[in-house]
């Protein structure tokens, strides 16, 4: 259990890590806040003969509004996130998430960007930049690239990036006001992984209809998931039990759980179209009619 | 190529429980690890290594942070404070004298990672419920007490700062 001996080198700049990334290739491996890649390390899951410690970026730590979006840079903390009014105001889901990712010492050292490049699909960060359809930035030596998070994971713990890129920001749609968003997490115990954990956003209109909704799920398939005909089927209704219901049922049918240790895939099922519903009704009673 | 060099070795230099201390460690080696071993501190305890029992939390740069998520290089120029920085002049903090008084420890084991966790929990919560206590150590495994004199302890301890707090 310790990790194997390896090369550290401490990138101060983007331009440094991406020229670190680049020389050695996919022997290389983007260190930030290490409370998965040290773990990986550890049980020698990972081996790469360089580290490229990301954490001297003094830089890529800041909570900025963009043009309607909420930028997060790669190696903000977890919990500087979770406690920013900034974020609590524009992207509400993103504190309500960051509360099921491991415990507070975790997301003391975590990285939002460390948690999206990792993409663990039964990881939160991943699922929300989803479903809220944001996007991730990376840079490399052939420049910057924006790309959407639906198209950015490409399966499990994989993604988009190149060896020689690395994951600048993440960009998140701001919410509008009175948007009521809700976590619904099934895990063993608090902090744990989720089994399955579902995610929902919901803004009414003036007449009280859905006018704005968001919806995905993680540990159900090999990519975190939005829940593109569950939305259409809430879309313009009144959030009634009947029609949150209707729509939460249309989720077994759009995902793919695997079976493991933890759970069997029809159970994988059944809990994400119970979580999504009780998701749903409660992001509506949260959401306030804006006028 | 880059101009930036990929070391085996590096010289760490690191402020801990007020002492600097100095040493030169490989990557490999995890803050973890380099405590006990590098510095003597033993008080911070490693059970599974890979960031699931919370044994060996320590403070660093004022935050809590598994010691075994780290690696030793690091940390050059942080300052940190382990369970051995905790007591002053030979006497036990409140903290630490509220698990003695309420039985918050049978091995021992779980003990300086529960106090680490704790200390940061009441800095930013003073006067927490129960089930917060709860939730706030649900990262720290004990196979001793069931918890139950653990959450009583940090109440307890909650209380008696509380009262220092209002004494002063």
């Amino acid at each position: 259990m310790k990790p194997p001996a390896v090369g550290y080198a401490r990138a101060g700049d983007v331009q440094e890590a991406v020229g670190l990334l680049a020389e050695h290739g996919t022997d290389s491996k983007v260190l930030a806040g290490g409370q998965s890649l040290v773990p990986l390390l550890s049980f020698r899951l990972a081996r790469p003969s360089v580290l490229v410690d990301v954490n001297p970026i003094g830089d890529l730590a800041y909570i900025r509004e963009d043009d309607g979006a909420l930028v997060i840079g790669a190696t903000t903390r977890q919990r500087d996130v979770e406690l920013s009014p900034v974020v609590a105001e524009a992207v509400p889901m993103l504190p309500e998430a960051l509360r099921h990712v491991g415990h507070v010492t975790n997301r003391n050292r975590g990285t939002v960007g460390g948690s999206v490049a990792h993409a663990d699909s039964a990881a939160e960060l991943p699922t929300v930049v989803t479903c809220l359809g944001g996007e991730i930035v990376v840079e490399g030596p052939r420049g910057r690239r924006t790309i959407a998070a639906e198209d950015y994971f490409t399966g499990t713990f994989t993604t988009a990036t190149e060896y020689d890129e690395l994951l600048t920001a993440v960009r998140f749609p701001r919410l509008p006001a009175g948007t009521g968003v809700a976590v619904e997490e099934l895990a063993r115990r608090h902090g744990d992984f989720a089994i399955v954990a579902a995610f929902a956003a919901v803004h009414l209109g003036p007449d009280g209809t859905v006018d704005l909704v968001r919806l995905g799920l993680s540990g159900v398939d090999s990519v975190p998931r939005r829940l593109h005909e569950a939305e259409a089927a809430l879309l313009g209704t009144r959030p009634t039990a009947e029609a949150i219901t209707a729509a939460a049922a249309t989720a077994p049918n759009t995902i793919r759980p695997s079976s493991d240790v933890h759970a069997p895939a029809g159970y994988r099922r059944e809990m994400a179209e119970l979580l999504i519903r009780r998701a749903i009704t409660t992001a509506s009673e949260r959401s306030e009619v804006t006028t | 190529m880059s101009d930036v060099q990929v070391s085996d070795k590096r010289t760490v230099s690191v402020t801990i429980n007020g002492h600097v201390y100095t040493a030169e460690v490989a990557p490999r080696v995890t803050l973890a690890d380099f405590l006990r071993k590098e510095c003597g501190l033993t008080g911070t305890h490693l059970g599974c290594e890979h960031g699931v029992c919370g044994a060996c939390t320590i403070m660093l740069d004022g935050r809590t942070a598994r010691a075994c998520l780290m690696l030793a290089v690091q940390v050059d120029g942080c300052t940190i404070t382990t369970v051995e920085g905790l007591a002053r002049n030979g006497e036990l903090n409140p903290l630490q004298q509220a698990f003695w008084d309420n039985h918050g420890l049978q091995c021992g084991f779980c003990t300086s990672g529960m106090l680490m966790c704790a200390t940061e929990f009441l800095e930013q919560n003073p006067k927490p419920t129960g089930e917060e206590v709860r939730e706030a150590i649900s990262g720290n495994l004990c196979r001793c007490t069931g918890y139950a004199s653990i959450v009583k302890s940090v109440l307890d301890a909650a209380d008696r700062m509380a009262a220092d707090e209002g004494a002063r």
